[in-house]
């Protein structure tokens, strides 16, 4: 009995950890390109949520078919960011960058309130519902399409930073801006890239868990100081670090719950990332 | 030529020598600050005047480590907690004297920093920041859970006896004062810091680390004094905070918004220098409470949109702070001036 219960709390675990993953990936995008640390990112997972909930309320359109359409949402305003606010920070001094960011997380969580008020919203009776029975223990289909739609997400973005030439554009402008530059990459739109892929990333994990996890403005909140130990675990930039850490994390994070008490679950991770900061600054797989 | 002028340390007291205008004017604040329950007698306008005080101490003590130190702490409401926590604690369960009680929290916070930065100093930039949100974080959770502290309900500090002694009071004005003394105290310790050696070798770490170590400072031990110093005086403000709302919760001195409060107030006047967390905090509470009475009432995060868009507007267009904004445009003025002079030297030979 307590058996299954560990299997099955182990399962959702590596579930929301791809989750996790995702969010940090876009975080680690722009970061690996640009060398900012988004502090609005958990809000691009926010408007993915909304962008969920209202195509369905209005449309009657379920989050999995929107997903492309929340995706190039996202993506629009990732870059239209990085062109009306980014760009003006790009070699400003690290504070002002932080705070840049900062401040367009309460702009963003206000513009919210704004227009959709403080309340929580939920997707009720959405496309997948219930629960799936995997030989013998219980999981939840919306769970379980969230977490494979963030793995095939991540196969499509790894897919692209190696297998296409603008991926390989990207990277190269991460490794080194003037270099590629040399090369004729103009790194002015590879930033741009970077910032919609990276809120795409967030906006796409948004859809996903949109079907059961309540839309609420301060959601941002809750997966921000998430994704930043996974990004720091798996080393600033990695898409493949960021995969693995964003696993550990989610497991990590379910079980510390499931022993400990669920109020101490955040407190474990955290305690995992400033051990883990101690001994690997770079990171689990981050270069030295 | 224009540009060595604006990147002297362009701190008041580095104008070497005798009495000059930036004295005058400072004296002149003193004054008016000193006398200022005189002349604003409202107890809301004197509540947002220990607001501003109490955000500028909090903000020149951030800006000893984040500031002249260069080590960009995020989590620095883990002091302010440990400060208010400490002397809420001592004085309504053991009945300590606040007083008394206030120095226990910053001497604790301090001891609490050398173990934080002892863990955290080795890493650098984004990675030391995100360390401090989570030790942060982490405090936030150990006290939201803790019984003995509240747990998440928080501590009432019992009214009991008022007066001096107790520092609780029913009017606002002792508490003004407090704040008042309170913060002329971080500045002067503050002040004493930058025109000490240590002042040199702060500025040499944020600056110029490889150069300040080659030439045998001790990075590690001159980053652990900043950031001593700098939690003790934020723990000050802690405690403070407590005595006078009476009342503590895990949100209101355990949140990371006051960490982000107290860095921005820096960043805003003008990071590294004595005075620019004072302008900050007055900007910076006069936006807030502006846009909080004006637009807060819709319930509708009215306040937060200007709020944010002033932020944003003020990180990406003045990036080293309304202080830093003034000298350089003094400093250009001057220079102007100087071409100016020298033009018509010249046309008159």
């Amino acid at each position: 009995m307590s058996w299954e219960i560990l299997v099955q709390t182990l399962a959702s675990g590596l579930l929301i950890g791809l989750i996790y993953a995702l969010v940090a990936i876009g975080l680690t995008l722009i970061f690996g390109v640009m060398d900012i640390v988004n502090f609005s990112h958990g809000e691009f997972l926010m408007f993915g949520m909304y962008s969920s909930f209202w195509l369905f309320a209005l449309f009657a359109l379920d989050p999995i078919f929107t997903l492309p359409l929340t995706a190039l949402f996202l993506f629009a305003l990732g870059t239209l960011l990085y062109k009306l606010v980014i760009r003006k920070i790009t070699n400003a001094p690290m504070v002002s960058q932080i705070f840049t960011t900062f401040g367009l997380m309460i702009l963003f969580r206000g513009i919210a309130q704004f227009f959709w008020k403080a309340d929580f919203r939920t997707i009720e009776n959405s496309m997948v519902s219930g629960h799936v029975s995997l030989g013998g223990i219980q999981i939840g289909a919306p769970q379980l399409t969230a977490g494979l739609g963030a793995i095939i997400v991540t196969a499509v973005i790894y897919l692209f930073l190696t297998r296409t030439k603008l991926g390989a554009a990207l990277e190269a402008t991460a490794a080194d801006k003037e270099a590629a530059q040399l090369m004729g990459i103009d790194s002015q739109k590879m930033f741009a890239l970077a910032w919609g892929v990276g809120a795409a990333c967030a906006g796409v994990a948004g859809a996903l868990l949109s079907t059961f996890f309540p839309i609420f403005p301060e959601v941002g909140a809750n997966f921000i100081l998430i994704a930043f130990v996974v990004v720091n675990l798996g080393g600033f930039g990695s898409v493949v670090g960021a995969l693995i850490a964003g696993v550990l994390v989610g497991v990590i994070e379910v079980m510390g719950g499931f022993f400990l008490g669920p109020q101490y679950k955040m407190a474990i991770v955290l305690v995992l990332f400033l051990t883990v900061l101690m001994f690997r600054p770079q990171g689990l797989m981050g270069k030295a | 030529m224009l540009k060595t002028t604006s990147s002297l340390p362009l701190t008041p007291a580095a104008s070497v020598g005798g009495f000059n205008k930036v004295h005058a004017l400072l004296i002149a604040l003193l004054l008016l600050a000193l006398t200022l329950p005189l002349y604003v007698s409202s107890p809301s306008h004197q509540n947002l005047a220990i607001l501003i005080l109490m955000a500028a101490q909090i903000g020149v003590s951030w800006n000893i480590v984040g500031g002249y130190a260069g080590q960009v702490s995020l989590g620095h409401v883990a002091f302010y907690g440990i400060g208010a926590y400490t002397s809420a604690i001592l004085f309504s369960i053991y009945g300590v004297n606040p007083w008394i009680a206030m120095v226990v929290g910053g001497v604790l916070a301090a001891l609490v920093s050398l173990v934080i930065g002892w863990s955290c100093f080795r890493l650098k930039g984004h990675y030391f920041a995100m360390a401090t949100i989570a030790v942060a974080e982490i405090i936030q959770i150990v006290f939201t859970n803790w019984d003995f502290a509240g747990a998440a309900v928080g501590l009432t500090i019992p009214m009991g006896e008022g007066g001096w002694a107790n520092m609780i009071f029913a009017g606002k004005e002792p508490y003004y004062y407090i704040a008042l003394g309170l913060l002329l105290l971080t500045l002067l310790a503050n002040f004493a810091i930058e025109r000490s050696f240590l002042g040199y070798y702060f500025r040499a770490i944020k600056d110029e680390p490889d150069a300040a170590r080659s030439l045998g400072v001790s990075l590690s031990r001159y980053k652990q004094i900043a950031f001593a110093v700098s939690s003790f005086f934020t723990a000050m403000g802690g405690s403070l905070y407590a005595q006078k709302e009476l009342y503590i919760d895990p949100a209101s001195v355990l949140g990371t918004g006051m960490s982000i409060k107290m860095a921005l107030v820096s960043i805003l006047g003008g990071v590294g220098t004595l005075f620019g967390p004072l302008l900050g905090a007055g900007v910076l509470t006069a936006i807030e409470e502006g846009t909080r009475t004006l637009f807060g009432g819709s319930g509708r995060g009215t306040d937060l949109i200007i709020y944010a868009a002033l932020i944003i507007l003020i990180a990406v267009y003045y990036p080293n702070g309304i202080l830093g904004y003034l000298k350089s445009r003094f400093a250009r003025r001057k220079a102007i001036q100087a071409q100016a002079d020298n033009a018509a030297q010249e046309e008159a030979k």
